[in-house]
């Protein structure tokens, strides 16, 4: 494994992950649910590819963003549930 | 440069670099496109050369890794096809960018995603797919010490297994739907037509040999509290309940198709009708790998060569391939047999199971529904954001309603996109 790190906020939290960590796998590491479903369940991820849209978060202000298909970048924020 | 290619292809998994390095080879201007961040498509998700070595598939990847950098195609990754504007011309999109792009030929090489089937508890969190673990865990997720049930049908289980072991989870269980005879019978088929296959599943079980692998045997439920706790599976007539921090769960693969049903082309038994060209029913349109029949990577690789030789009007070359097409194709075809799915899977969803999960649509809702059509108009089933992906495939097994035709976008993009009048051509290679 590389050593390399980047940080990034998770839900305000400060996280460190090894670089080439994809958001989904950093938000599932941190414990966080991606989302909330319509009727108010915890949701995470399950397709892992892009498919089913479970992972969807906020990265950077943008709503929506599929984690799983996204790379944790050095300062990026993310806002899940 | 222009945004104006002789060859698009969709989808840079194994078949669609196979088909446009064969027609970037023979002189064609040639653009890969990718909705990932990098090429490969799942299998080959997060090889590098360096390290290719050792994973299985290596050499091929390498080789075509190789190619691929050699022939001049142009590569797009990160980019997701969103509408056929108009013939001969796509519009693609990456986060707030969205570009059109024109060609002579479109070749599909859109691959496949899991079947997810619904039982009580595949909402918590710490359900996955088994091939969504797996991508999961390549993409940085930490499976050390983590206890995980791989379970579903398919021959990725005993891979997904296998390579979460080695990534330091405990595997606590394989069980596989389909019965032993049905495998038993795919077994004695590859010893004469495909050692190889067979080498291959034979060493993913090597390293998971001191775990339980059962057939005939299924999840029937996933309980805990905010997450993934227990499981329950059903084995020959008893069940039981095993402790886990993960359940890895998919049925099988299934074919994308939301690009293929935009265009028109025809569609039968689930998969995409093609010619020995690889041509569809649509002019100037083929489809490849998993689009006509799940077969996986050598099946990808030569229908992906077939269409390339075909784009560059080498068709000579392309029936050269014809015995190993064949040959992946009689091989698509037991897989499909050997892991059908049993009838006592469409009684696992209780009442208040949700089959959508984009809108949450419980089984007793779509139950009362009698087509997929009006599942949608009267519950919203198949309208959240995964359009029907998830669901649509359980639906089809549920309640066998056939899936509706897709309407563009075929994915959910930004107004700005939809809204583009295209700006095609000079402006894009800014």
């Amino acid at each position: 494994m590389v050593s390399e790190e980047v940080s990034i906020t998770i839900n305000g939290k400060l996280v460190r992950v090894a670089a080439g960590t994809s958001v989904a796998a950093a938000v599932l590491m941190a414990g966080e649910p991606s989302r909330i479903s319509v009727t108010g369940e915890a949701r995470a991820p399950l397709c892992g590819m892009g498919i089913c849209m479970e992972c969807r978060v906020t990265i950077n202000g943008v709503p929506h963003q599929r984690s799983c298909m996204l790379t944790c970048a050095q300062g990026m924020e993310v806002v899940s549930g | 440069m222009s945004a104006r290619f002789d060859v698009v292809v969709a989808g840079a998994g194994p078949g669609g670099i196979a088909a446009a390095v064969v027609a970037a080879e023979a002189g064609k201007r040639v653009c890969l496109l990718d909705a990932n961040s990098s090429t490969g498509g799942q299998i080959w998700r997060g090889l590098h050369t360096e390290t290719a070595h050792r994973y299985p598939h290596d050499a091929a990847f390498a080789a075509w890794i190789g190619r691929l950098a050699k022939s001049g195609c142009t590569v797009w990754a990160g980019w997701q096809a969103v509408d056929l504007v108009s013939p001969g011309r796509l519009r693609i999109e990456r986060e707030s960018e969205s570009r059109d792009i024109e060609f002579e030929r479109l070749i599909l090489a859109t691959g496949a995603r899991e079947r997810f089937l619904p039982f009580p508890g595949w909402t918590l969190p710490g359900v996955m797919g088994a091939g969504g673990a797996q991508a999961l865990v390549k993409a940085g997720l930490d499976a050390r010490g983590k206890r995980v049930i791989v379970a579903g049908s398919g021959p990725l289980l005993l891979a997904v297994a296998a390579n979460l072991a080695r990534a330091g989870a405990i595997i606590e269980g394989i069980f596989e739907q389909a019965p032993l005879t049905g495998l038993a019978r795919l077994g004695l088929h590859l010893i004469a037509a495909q050692p190889g296959k067979l080498v291959e599943g034979a060493r993913y079980r090597l390293q998971t040999f001191n775990t339980r692998f059962r057939t005939g045997s299924w999840v029937t439920r996933a309980e805990g509290r905010g997450c993934v706790e227990r499981v329950s599976i059903a084995s020959r007539g008893r069940e039981y309940a095993i402790d886990c921090d993960w359940l890895a769960c998919g049925f099988h693969l299934v074919p994308n198709l939301e690009l293929p049903r935009l265009l028109g082309c025809r569609i039968d038994a689930g998969y995409v009708t093609v010619d020995s060209m690889q041509q569809s029913s649509v002019p100037g349109v083929a489809c490849v790998g998993e689009l006509t029949g799940i077969g996986g990577l050598e099946k990808a690789l030569v229908e992906g060569q077939i269409a390339g030789c075909a784009a560059a009007g080498r068709e000579s070359h392309a029936r050269a391939l014809y015995p190993q097409l064949r040959r992946q194709q009689n091989f698509a075809s037991r897989l499909d047999r050997a892991f059908a799915l049993r009838g006592e899977l469409r009684d696992l969803p209780a009442d208040g199971t949700m089959v959508c999960r984009c809108e949450d649509i419980t089984h007793q809702a779509l139950a009362a529904c009698n087509s997929w059509r009006q599942a949608r108009l009267h519950t919203r089933c198949g309208m959240g954001p995964c359009q029907g992906r998830v669901c649509g495939a359980a639906a089809e097994f549920l309640y066998g309603w056939s899936p509706a035709d897709a309407r563009p976008p075929v994915y959910p993009a930004q107004v700005s996109t939809l809204a583009a009048a295209g700006n095609a051509a000079g402006s894009i290679d800014r």
